[in-house]
């Protein structure tokens, strides 16, 4: 059924540039020129790894802010293919390890991660706000502890160690720049299938859906359904970042998936804000850059003390993230202008 | 507004592109990176780490060679992600040339593979004790001065045995890669001294409910061996007590540790009488000993007696130092003379003589203790015997030990 609804509505015929948009080109052509100016460490670690929390954020506010369902299960989802990964690819803790190549593997790790984020779906959209949190939490909570324990299958508390990011042309997709730019490539997409989806007639309806699942119903659309398939791409998009995640860390046990890592990318889409999907991105920058740096401020016994209270801040300034505090500057600088022109 | 909106702009360029430059670390002092557990269920642990590797630095003034020492803290929560991702930012933003760290067994085996991706960084172990951190595979630049958790046990196996009189003995342990050391180090002695060990019960970090593990302990045992550390030895033994646990305990190093003992509850009448043994005795009375709890009490936070953290950080800090001392502080060669220096050092510890093997593995004196009540009501581990000189394959013939297997839940095994 989604194939016909994701269909975009013909549009006119526009430039594509101005489709696009300024803004876009802007930051498309900066980020593409960060490699240019920054260190090693910046450009993975601060740079990769914002991108990857950045599509691990959007596949919740995609969930979140079009479908109106907030899922604690996206790191599992993440976790899923991170596992696949370590399974079906190689690794060196002399469990699985079928050795298939990169091409085969990635391919079936998102198709596990989606699968299952449908199938959790399914389950959940059975339930509303409050509930959709406590059954995703139960969730993560659940596939956290289950791998922990189990040693045939996850290898319990280690878990899997030398996951290597593939050898394409000789280009070694774990060095700084080409991993910083796999990992670019993949938001981007990410970023610009959401837009795109929103605007279709399958984003619209879902998001018709959120407003009022009861009318929706009684127009004759499939609310279920429609539910269902935003957790499946929701799970594509957690399953991609999970991929580059493994490839990042060379590594994967379940302290990657812990409940901490879960609440982690709530935090992150709540930072950002979740009514454009640039929102999870700039709230992983603004998460990864406190989390890592916070230790140099204020020493180690407090450091978590100083994010909290940072994240504090911002949600009690502007509910709607940092996007809200955007809009908000926005505004008053328009005001301004109007002033200055009379 | 476009006015507004471009000045904008370029402010964010501009913050944008001279933040990394900012960020470049410029120093002449020698930075040293300190990775501990400052968050997770090994927090405790973690801070009395940093206070034994502080207590090293205030020793000699915070200077090496006339060069300044700054430490610069990295924290994980004990997992091995998170000690990778700090490690990366103390030597990819930091710059720190020398790491001392990790704290726990799985973050240091993480820490070695790491290790061989940076071989211009030396990094000397905090108190992981895993014993593939250096037995299997090791790193060049990976050093441990504080012996592993097998080398630990030596002495407590024959001493339950022929001693105490157990015969029988059940484990209860945590489920990763220390734990699984630990017991290694005790059953490779108990159960060639003639001792039985009818059950094992491997339990997650950060358990709560120990009911279903303390049910699971069978009647007929004549002790309980427990190595747990932290939070999760508080609440098994609160809850052993409770239950009405009657059969003896044997410890793990950091079952006894000071980091348990101090706790509040009623944990005293379990724990008097529990043998253990580990890399500190609290009684020790030796001056070196003295001195050092001396030096360790001036940090602030400090417990009565250092904990073997704090001892293990104050080693290899002690270490990182002599040998900067010795090379006049010189790093410039991707530190591979300091790396030589290291591996021959061989030095007086409040604890004896410490000096490495070809693995880069300490050789040291280990205690074999049992709780008792101190003077003033605090609980102490006191010294029982001095098993001189451990080395990592309790003295049993290096291809002879590694045909034993890598520790596991499975191995050792003698039910």
């Amino acid at each position: 059924m989604n194939a016909d609804v994701t269909q975009n509505p013909a549009t006119p015929a526009r430039n594509l540039l101005a489709r696009i948009g300024t803004g876009h080109l802007v930051l498309a052509a900066l980020l593409l020129a960060y490699p240019l100016v920054s260190s090693d460490f910046f450009l993975t670690q601060i740079g990769g790894y914002s991108l990857i929390f950045g599509m691990l954020a959007l596949s919740l506010s995609l969930l979140a802010g079009y479908g109106g369902m907030v899922s604690l299960a996206q790191i599992s989802f993440a976790g899923v293919a991170g596992y696949t990964v370590a399974i079906f690819g190689e690794n060196n803790s002399n469990i699985l390890g079928f050795g298939w190549p990169w091409w085969l593997v990635m391919p079936l790790a998102l198709f596990f991660a989606a699968t299952s984020s449908a199938l959790i779906g399914w389950v959940s959209v059975r339930t509303e706000g409050i509930y959709t949190i406590m059954i995703t939490l139960a969730v993560a909570t659940a596939a956290f502890y289950f791998v922990r324990q189990n040693y045939t299958l996850f290898n319990g508390f280690p878990g899997y160690t030398g996951l290597r990011a593939p050898i394409v042309f000789g280009v070694n997709f774990r060095d700084p720049v080409p991993f910083y730019y796999m990992c670019l490539v993949a938001a981007t997409l990410s970023y610009a299938a959401v837009l795109y989806a929103a605007r279709s007639t399958f984003g619209l309806t879902l998001q018709a859906i959120r407003d009022n699942p009861r009318r929706m119903r009684a127009i004759g659309f499939d609310v279920t359904a429609h539910k269902v398939v935003a957790w499946f791409y929701a799970g594509l998009i957690a399953g991609l970042a999970g991929v580059l995640l493994v490839w990042f860390n060379g590594r994967i046990s379940p302290g990657t998936i812990n409940v901490a890592a879960a609440i982690n990318v709530l935090i992150i889409a709540v930072i950002g804000g979740l009514k454009h999907p640039i929102g999870p991105f700039v709230g992983a920058v603004m998460v990864v850059l406190m989390q890592t740096f916070a230790i140099d401020i204020v020493g180690a016994e407090r450091f978590n003390t100083l994010i909290g209270v940072f994240f504090l801040a911002i949600v009690f300034f502007s509910p709607d993230g940092i996007l809200g505090l955007w809009g908000q500057l926005r505004q008053r600088l328009a005001q301004e202008d109007l002033r200055s022109r009379q | 507004m476009r006015i507004h909106r471009r000045t904008l702009l370029a402010l964010a360029l501009a913050t944008g592109l001279t933040a990394p430059a900012m960020a470049v670390a410029q120093a002449e002092d020698i930075k040293i990176g300190v990775l501990a557990t400052f968050e997770g269920a090994f927090t405790v642990l973690g801070e009395d780490g940093e206070r034994g590797a502080l207590t090293a630095l205030d020793e000699v003034g915070g200077m090496a060679a006339g060069n300044k020492i700054v430490v610069v803290r990295g924290s994980s929560d004990a997992s091995p992600d998170s000690a990778i991702r700090a490690a990366r930012k103390l030597v990819e933003q930091d710059g720190v040339k020398i790491l001392v760290g990790p704290l726990s067994g799985d973050e240091g085996i993480a820490v070695k593979d790491y290790a061989k991706t940076q071989p211009g960084v030396t990094f000397i172990n905090g108190s992981s004790a895993a014993q593939d951190t250096t037995l299997r595979d090791p790193a060049e630049n990976f050093f441990r001065f504080s012996t592993d958790g097998a080398q630990w046990m030596a002495g407590l196996g024959t001493y339950a045995y022929n001693e105490k009189g157990y015969k029988n003995v059940a484990v209860v342990a945590e489920d990763y890669s220390f734990p699984y050391t630990q017991v290694f180090g005790f059953m490779a002695e108990f159960c060639k001294a003639g001792g039985k060990v009818p059950s094992k019960s491997w339990v997650p970090i950060g358990n709560k409910d120990y009911s279903s593990v303390i049910a699971a302990i069978p009647d007929d045992v004549d002790a309980v061996y427990v190595a747990l550390g932290g939070a999760d030895a508080v609440n098994f033994l609160t809850q052993f007590q409770q239950s009405g646990g009657e059969a003896p305990l044997i410890g793990g190093s950091i079952t006894v540790d000071q980091t348990v003992l101090t706790s509040k509850g009623r944990l005293r009448d379990v724990l008097i009488g529990t043998p253990a043994a580990g890399p500190t005795a609290d009684t020790n009375d030796t001056p070196e000993w003295n001195a050092f709890v001396e030096a360790y009490k001036k940090q602030e936070g400090a417990f009565p007696s250092p904990s073997l953290f704090a001892h293990a950080y104050y080693i290899g800090m002690k270490a990182a130092l002599l040998a900067l001392e010795e090379t006049g502080g010189k790093l410039d060669d991707d530190g591979a003379n300091f790396r030589k220096v290291l591996s021959s050092l061989s030095f007086e510890t409040p604890t004896g003589k410490v000096s490495l093997d070809k693995n880069r593995n300490a050789i040291a004196d280990i205690y074999l203790t049992e709780v008792t009540e101190g003077p003033d009501g605090n609980l102490l581990n006191k010294l029982i015997k001095v098993v001189p000189q451990v080395n990592q394959t309790l003295g049993i013939d290096e291809a002879e030990f590694l045909a034993l297997g890598a520790v596991s839940r499975e191995n050792p095994s003698c039910p």
